[in-house]
């Protein structure tokens, strides 16, 4: 296990990451995706900590302040989708939301 | 005593203001016959006031012309405006001789037209507006009479021109008379816009709006040294008082702006009678007579007076012969007898010589802006009076009224023989110093005008008067007429000032009412003209005999014969010279076609057309912009995502 392996991994996470977001059209998968672009930065955090700090720990809490934050922020999120669900003709299909639109 | 009244010298506004106030906001609407005699009761008190006011500043303030000449008092000053700290506009009272008389004037004829409205609106939708309006006119004429500063004349000059045209327009079903409303505005108004530049310019060079200071003697030389820093290098003094007497030029309907009198006759009798004959537009002639030190010491500007005030009195007596709406025939009666109030001001500068000022040719302005009142105020109501019977205002359709309006038809002839100038009613006496003041400043030629426009005035006002009451009836329908006695009351009233005002007043007029004189020259003995009076009396009397002559006798079939005799001549006459023809055409043509129109296709096309087409670019711009807000999320995010990565390749760019 070295550095370059962990940074590796952390970026192979952070493009599958990306690549899930952008191709994903269920919700429920595209929030999936967030998550492992979100790992892939925690386990960078955790590496260089290892590897290169003096004081390990204080790498190792960035990584817990970021899953508490985005525990929260799953909640909000599932909350939102599932309120979106319960709207009719909603399939959580992100082709079909647009409502955005100019 | 006196002190006293004049200290509360402002009640004479007070008075009218309130009443206006009280009939306007309330009173009108909720009970319109208290209001009319509301309207009475406080022009009775008003009447009251200014005679106390009158009294005692003659009695106590003024002096004489033996004793050294007339004297002003500026009875209440308080700070209004403060522009700069050498500049300020005031609000005051200015008493001369010349502001009591036409004071009282103005006050005397408003208690009367106002008793007479009751009679000639009774049952009119708008009785309670009108009284309001009356009360708004009268309390805005005693303003600008009374101003002690020529700023504040001017806001009252301009809430004059504002009572009038709602006055004129208050029957606003008419399309007529909306129309007729909105040119006296118009053309008045105009006018006023010089007026104003003459005002800034006068009260620039003068460093004051008061007239003690314009009237004074060096700033009469201050304004004559200085010219004007563009242009060829005028002189402000010629300059600014042309520019002021443009204001009085508009106001008084001098010709060529005089084309919104006689279709200011569209608004009711009384209002023709108080408004557009006996007070507000002498006010052009008042202005005058107000600035008088200073424009006398403009020779160009006095030369402008005398000429125009002639032409006026001349070409309006020439149209009155020819109109057969009776209303109109005063209308164009009243313009020539301003044309005398006007030349005769300018008059007063002896021609030639050291350019002294004859005093006799001011005061018998003022003095026939006092009997003019009386006879004309009278001859207007009794138009009403005969309108109201006969439900005519033509000419054609009178004629034999005299056995049914008894009393209209002798405070008529009264009326018509003062206006006429017959000895002794009060026209000969006014009129003859006229014409005694031009002949002894060596106007020889505005003196002869004046003869032959005395004769002319004899010609209509009884050809008017002889188609009215005698002859054969021309009536369509012969019901019995009657005499409202509210409405006759005034006139008779009137018949008794207007056959004895000039014999009464004119010793006072002319050793009472003269110009400031300690400001300008007096001239030295001017020469006595004896044979003059009767000449005046020749040339009234030939009118009336030929009017005689030519209408007195029966009923001919009145167009008809004058037209054959005349022809062209007529035609051009009785169609007042063309002169309404020529301003359409001016503002039709020239102006909206010439001038109006391609700025209209340079705005819409130009400059419209540069902010459209900007809108337009922003508009297609925006639309090729919203084909990627497609509200697809994916596109959004790889769009960010795309972004960050080219940041974080070119972010090092200078862009």
């Amino acid at each position: 296990m070295t550095l370059a392996n962990s940074l590796l991994l952390s970026s192979i996470l952070f493009c599958i990451g990306i690549y899930g977001v952008l191709t994903r059209r269920q919700l429920i998968g595209i929030l999936l995706s967030i998550e492992i672009i979100l790992n892939g930065a925690n386990i960078n955090f955790i590496a260089f900590a290892h590897f290169r700090a003096a004081d390990p720990t204080a790498g190792a809490i960035f990584p817990i302040f970021v899953m508490a934050i985005s525990a929260a922020e799953m909640a909000l999120a599932l909350a939102i989708i599932i309120a979106m669900h319960r709207q009719k003709n909603s399939k959580l299909d992100i082709q079909q939301l647009r409502r955005l639109n100019g | 005593m006196a002190e006293i009244f004049l200290a509360h010298s402002y009640l004479v506004l007070l008075l009218p203001l309130t009443s206006f106030v009280v009939i306007g906001l309330w009173l009108g609407r909720s009970n319109p016959s208290a209001a009319a005699w509301l309207a009475v009761a406080l022009a009775a008190v008003n009447l009251a006031v200014a005679l106390t006011v009158a009294l005692a500043s003659f009695g106590h303030v003024f002096e004489p012309l033996a004793t050294g000449g007339a004297s002003a008092l500026v009875a209440l000053n308080v700070e209004w405006l403060n522009f700069t700290p050498s500049l300020t506009a005031r609000l005051g009272i200015y008493l001369d001789p010349i502001s009591v008389v036409m004071m009282v004037v103005v006050t005397t004829i408003a208690l009367l037209v106002t008793f007479y409205s009751m009679g000639y609106m009774k049952g009119d939708e708008g009785y309670g507006r009108f009284f309001a309006l009356l009360s708004l006119f009268v309390f805005s004429m005693l303003g600008l009479i009374l101003s002690s500063n020529i700023f504040q004349m001017f806001v009252f000059w301009e809430l004059v021109g504002v009572s009038s045209y709602s006055l004129i327009g208050f029957w606003y079903q008419k399309p007529s008379a909306v129309a007729a409303s909105k040119k006296a505005f118009i053309v008045t108004r105009f006018a006023d816009a010089f007026f104003l530049l003459g005002i800034i310019m006068a009260s620039y060079y003068a460093g004051s709006f008061d007239f003690t200071v314009l009237n004074d003697p060096a700033t009469a030389k201050v304004l004559a040294q200085q010219t004007l820093p563009w242009g060829p290098g005028l002189p402000v003094l010629t300059v600014a008082t042309l520019l002021i007497f443009v204001g009085g030029w508009g106001k008084s309907a001098m010709f060529p702006l005089h084309v919104w009198l006689p279709d200011a006759m569209e608004g009711p009798t009384p209002v023709s009678s108080i408004i557009h004959s006996a007070t507000m537009v002498v006010a052009g002639v008042f202005l005058t007579a107000r600035m008088f030190p200073l424009f006398a010491a403009a020779d160009l500007t006095m030369e402008v007076v005398r000429v125009v005030g002639a032409f006026t009195a001349l070409f309006a007596a020439v149209i009155a012969i020819t109109q057969f709406d009776i209303k109109r025939i005063l209308a164009f009666s009243t313009l020539s007898q301003l044309g005398y109030m006007m030349f005769s001001l300018g008059a007063a500068k002896i021609s030639g010589g050291d350019g002294g000022i004859n005093s006799l040719a001011y005061s018998a302005s003022i003095f026939h802006i006092f009997t003019h009142a009386f006879f004309k105020c009278l001859l207007f109501l009794g138009a009403g009076v005969v309108i109201h019977a006969v439900h005519n205002n033509d000419l054609a359709h009178m004629g034999g009224l005299r056995k049914q309006l008894p009393k209209t038809y002798w405070s008529m002839l009264i009326a018509c023989l003062a206006i006429s100038g017959v000895y002794p009613f009060a026209g000969f006496w006014s009129k003859d110093a006229i014409l005694l003041g031009a002949w002894q400043s060596g106007h020889y030629l505005t003196f002869g005008v004046g003869l032959l426009v005395g004769g002319l005035t004899a010609l209509y006002m009884f050809r008017f008067f002889f188609l009215i009451f005698h002859g054969e009836s021309r009536q369509e329908t012969h019901a019995p007429l009657h005499e409202d006695p509210v409405m006759t009351l005034p006139i008779m009233i009137l018949a008794v000032p207007s056959a004895l005002a000039g014999i009464m007043a004119e010793h006072f007029f002319v050793t009472h009412v003269i110009p400031p004189l300690s400001s300008v020259p007096s001239a030295g003995i001017l020469p006595h003209a004896d044979w003059l009076p009767v000449a005046a009396s020749f040339a009234g009397l030939a009118g009336l005999l030929l009017a005689w002559f030519l209408y007195g006798r029966g009923s001919r079939a009145l167009v008809a014969v004058s037209q054959e005799r005349m022809g062209f001549l007529y035609t051009l006459v009785s169609n007042k010279f063309y002169i309404d023809e020529a301003y359409l055409f001016i503002t039709r043509r020239l102006i909206f076609d010439g001038v109006a129109a391609p700025i209209k296709w340079f705005d819409r096309r130009v400059v419209d057309g540069a902010m459209d087409a900007v809108g337009w670019l922003l508009q297609r711009g925006g639309n090729g912009v919203r084909l990627a807000q497609n509200g697809l999320l994916t596109l959004y995010l790889g769009m960010s995502i795309l972004g960050i990565v080219l940041l974080f390749l070119f972010g090092n760019l200078p862009f």
